[in-house]
């Protein structure tokens, strides 16, 4: 008999006393709990650069007009030299600055996104509650590694792309998609259970939200 | 013992205690980082007025799939492997450690990066690994101060929370061959000496082992739920990705993860969200691993759930909170549980795995406070799952020959209680040879079995007349009744 | 409305003083008293070590007993809830006991519960002229969820001056048959207890259950440290002119 066999008679076997006849919705599940936490409209948006700027990450707004200007100033306020930017990356968006931009096309090896100084990313949306993005690999995101390797993560995002909650935030999103969920930048609690940022993920984050 | 679950060969609980509470870096430590994090805790717990309901809904889910676990384990296999998965099925520590060790070696690999798991520490991987040529490097911090100092880890998600910060700089000078000639205690610069450690690894890491917070039987979608980003580098570098999970981790639908992925990061850090959560869905085109292999793990979770009282144990989301709220945790630590599930839910898991008879002492190391049981956001009833394991424990001495001298005090203490009668005549005889042994009221330090108590505390000497007697005597008329 | 005092066999024989308390405190407030004799012992020692079998023949005796009362009152947390939580669980196999036990199980209350919740009363006329710390004992703060019954009963006695006990919530080590079984745990727990105590400057520590006090009192006794231990139910019976 395989291991699958076995476990799934052991298992069979432990459960004798559910009734043949129970089907898993007949375990009640309550769902009383609050969709989002975050309030509505505008309250939205402020509680998601209040929840961003607690992980130490800013957040700045910016009418469209100033995006390109805005994103820019971040870049050489870092003092960055090469830039990883992903694929889908709205064109116009793009800052000029002195820095190189560099496209995943052909493939970037690991070695030389580790050598980029930042990435210049979209996310899928934000949630508000918790001052999370979450990325999925769609247009401007690129694979993973993308927004992994550099040090210093800056992540756009329009204002109708946040949410105010996790539940709101999970109803839009695919599962058969990668998905990232970055709250901050890289932590740690593992000395003496005091957080300190900057480990082994980008040790900055700056967010710029598209008002308008 | 049962094989296939680490057992560190330890002494029972109390003498391991013992040993613990006379080290007194250790409970200073354990006293800081475990008071910071209750009080974040309850600070972030405290900002969602329905975390009543929240935890309501989590036990429910975790009830759910307990109840149901064949079909969702069914549903995940074939969810996983329509997306591009291989998923195995390990009975047990040996067959789980074997299926992974092959699947390294047929990568041509000799080394892998590791995500901090706790299924791969209760088997022993790491060890089996290396008795196959192939090397591990753990990459989360704690687990790098662990490995770094061939320590045991004493905390499910703090391993190295026995250490404080001047002890972790030490070991790091020692043993870690990179570090900096100047490298001060700082956090912040023992962070940065891992993060250049390790950063090499990760760029040449072709294989990845990681463990599994939550996979999700509707799309195959697994989870893991990290800070440093060392998972991120793990799930998505490599070529090929190795996950293993324990069978109780999986939650029926992606829209349940609503409920978890709020309650996990308040419980676990205090923070409102992690810093990092990957999903991912068996394999993506042209992004992270091309090879993805889900092993399933029972190793005692099969007898666990056969209990109706103990199953509740396995809807354990791996928080720590209980650890961190016990007052018999904070004082003697991780590493005198004998187990990689130290803490409260180490108390009723390890046992549940083990199997009766093993870790016998565990279900007696709490005085049934039930802070842990306030403290679980899935609201695990850690005391009924205590005291269930002690009447177990009690029920398998049952049998023998020689019955031991608690049972027959028990028994002996019902036959007394059992009659009012009996109870009146030895509040007699207590208060007479309280009163022989007394001084000034109280009873100081006592010889042989009583010593436990009286070495020190002292007790009152019985009073000369019991309750029942004074009633009796000031309420002759009511004692027909 | 008739009341039974269930005095618990811990207090029968080492406190009886508590007891005489509750009386003394429930007559004040106009209400007669029952002891029934056939009382001896919930069966918490036994439960909670593991000793089911030794446990049920005192649920029996207990749902005997107290039959036919209106309220049982008890001047302990713990063995309140033992009644309430798993007697049920103890009387499950046995139809008849089990009808027993729902009858009387939800009628038993704690002190400060029976107090605020049934009588109705949170000024009970005391006069205790002492400076006092008061202990939430674990079972009362989180089975029984007494919360803040016994503090609002303490903060309308007369003289009194109540102040904070440090860290408060936490368990003081002695955990029946833990204190016997991890004496070392349990002594390491009740120093971090008595350092609190003594740091509030109280004179006199209060608490619901003389099982707790028992323990936190032993280590004040053995340290000379001069604070004494007192059963909430002591200090509300305490009237101007007699009190100690």
């Amino acid at each position: 008999m395989s291991s699958r066999e076995t476990m799934l008679g052991r298992i069979r076997a432990a459960l004798a006393d559910v009734p043949p006849e129970e089907r898993p919705e007949d375990v009640q599940v309550p769902r009383d709990y609050r969709r989002s936490h975050a309030g509505t409209g505008a309250d939205v948006l402020d509680r998601f650069a209040e929840r961003v700027a607690d992980y130490r990450a800013t957040v700045r707004l910016v009418a469209e007009a100033g995006l390109t200007a805005a994103l820019g100033a971040a870049l050489t306020e870092r003092g960055v030299r090469q830039l990883v930017v992903p694929e889908g990356f709205r064109a116009g968006w793009l800052p000029t600055g002195p820095f190189t931009v560099l496209a995943d096309d052909p493939q970037l090896t690991v070695s030389q996104l580790d050598a980029a100084d930042a990435v210049l990313s979209t996310a899928a949306l934000g949630i508000a509650e918790t001052g999370t993005l979450v990325l999925d690999a769609g247009p401007g995101q690129g694979r993973r590694a993308l927004t992994l390797l550099p040090d210093y993560h800056l992540c756009v995002l329009r204002a109708d792309q946040v949410v105010g909650d996790l539940p709101e935030a999970l109803e839009r999103l695919d599962p058969r998609r990668p998905l990232t969920f970055i709250s901050g930048p890289s932590a740690t609690s593992d000395i003496e259970l005091d957080r300190v940022e900057g480990v082994h993920g980008p040790r900055t984050l700056d967010v710029v939200i598209v008002t308008e | 013992m049962s094989e296939g679950l680490v057992w560190l060969g330890t002494p029972a609980f109390p003498q391991a205690a013992k040993k613990a509470l006379a080290d007194t870096q250790l409970r200073r430590n354990l006293g800081k980082a475990t008071g910071t994090i209750r009080d974040k805790r309850l600070r972030v717990c405290a900002e969602l007025d329905d975390w009543e309901q929240l935890r309501d809904s989590a036990a429910a889910l975790k009830l759910r799939t307990l109840r149901h676990l064949p079909r969702y384990l069914e549903q995940l296999e074939a969810s996983v492997t329509a997306a591009g998965g291989t998923v195995h099925w390990a009975a047990d520590a040996a067959e789980a450690n074997r299926i992974v060790a092959e699947l390294v070696k047929a990568t041509g690999e000799r080394e892998v990066v590791k995500v901090k798991s706790m299924a791969t520490q209760e088997i022993g991987l790491n060890e089996a690994l290396a008795a196959e040529g192939i090397t591990a490097h753990e990459t989360d911090l704690a687990e790098l101060i662990v490995q770094l100092a061939d320590d045991r880890p004493s905390h499910i998600l703090v391993p190295a929370i026995h250490r404080n910060r001047a002890e972790i700089r030490e070991i790091f000078r020692s043993r870690m061959p990179d570090a900096p000639a100047d490298l001060t205690d700082e956090p912040r610069a023992l962070a940065e000496a891992a993060r250049l450690h390790l950063r090499e690894k990760f760029l040449r890491a072709k294989v990845a082992v990681s463990g599994a917070n939550f996979a999700v039987a509707e799309t195959g979608t697994v989870l893991v739920v990290e800070s440093e980003g060392n998972g991120r580098m793990c799930l998505t570098l490599p070529d090929t990705l190795i996950t293993v999970m324990g069978i109780e981790k999986v939650v029926p639908t992606f829209a349940d993860l609503e409920v978890f992925l709020q309650l996990l990061p308040r419980s676990a850090t205090g923070e409102r969200m992690n810093p990092y959560t990957s999903a991912w869905t068996g394999v993506h085109a042209a992004d992270g691993p091309s090879t993805f292999h889900l092993v399933l793990l029972d190793n005692g979770r099969t007898a666990t759930l056969t209990d109706q009282v103990g199953r509740q144990a396995l809807g354990c989301i791996r928080c720590s909170a209980c650890l961190n709220v016990c007052p018999v945790y904070e004082r003697v630590g991780g590493h005198a549980y004998g187990s990689v599930y130290p803490g409260p839910i180490g108390a009723i898991l390890t046992p549940q795995l083990a199997g009766v008879g093993h870790a016998a002492s565990l279900p007696f190391a709490s005085t049934l406070c039930g802070a842990c049981y306030d403290a679980c956001p899935v609201k695990i009833n850690i005391p009924e799952v205590l005291v269930h394991l002690r009447a177990k424990e009690v029920d398998a001495k049952r049998g023998r020959r020689t019955p031991t001298v608690e049972s027959l005090l028990m028994r002996a203490a019902t036959e007394v209680l059992a009659s009012p009668e009996r109870l009146r005549l030895a509040q007699k005889a207590g208060a007479l040879g309280g009163r022989l042994v007394g001084r000034g009221g109280r009873i100081g330090p006592l010889p042989g079995p009583f010593h436990a108590w009286s070495d020190t505390r002292d007790l009152p000497v019985p009073p000369a007349e019991s309750f029942r007697a004074w009633w009796q005597r000031t309420h002759p008329e009511e004692n027909d009744r | 409305m008739r009341v039974a005092l269930f005095i618990t066999c811990f207090n029968d024989t080492l406190f009886p003083e508590t007891g005489k308390a509750v009386v003394r405190l429930l007559e004040r407030l106009g209400h007669q008293v029952d002891f029934p004799l056939g009382q001896t012992c919930c069966g918490q020692p036994q439960f909670n070590t593991g000793y089911r079998p030794e446990a049920r023949p005192l649920v029996r005796r207990f749902a005997e007993a107290f039959a036919g009362y209106d309220a049982v009152v008890t001047p302990s947390g713990s063995c309140a809830a033992m009644v309430r939580e798993h007697h049920p669980l103890l009387a499950a196999d046995d139809p008849g006991l089990r009808r027993a036990v729902a009858q009387v199980a939800p009628k038993v209350h704690e002190l400060s519960e029976f107090l605020v919740d049934v009588l109705g009363v949170t000024d009970v006329g005391a006069y205790y002229p002492h400076r006092v710390t008061y202990h939430p004992t674990c079972h009362s703060l989180r089975m029984l969820r007494v919360g803040e019954r016994p503090l609002r009963l303490l903060r309308a006695v007369k003289g009194i001056e109540l102040v904070e006990l440090p860290a408060a919530e936490e368990c003081c080590g002695f955990g029946g048959t833990f204190a016997v079984k991890n004496p070392d745990v349990s002594a390491a727990m009740l120093a971090d207890k008595m350092r609190h105590v003594l740091d509030s400057r109280a004179e006199v520590l209060t608490a619901g259950d003389n099982s707790c006090l028992l323990h936190i009192g032993g280590g004040l006794g053995r340290l000379r440290t001069g604070v004494r231990t007192v059963h909430l139910a002591e200090i509300l019976a305490a009237t101007e002119g007699e009190a100690r």
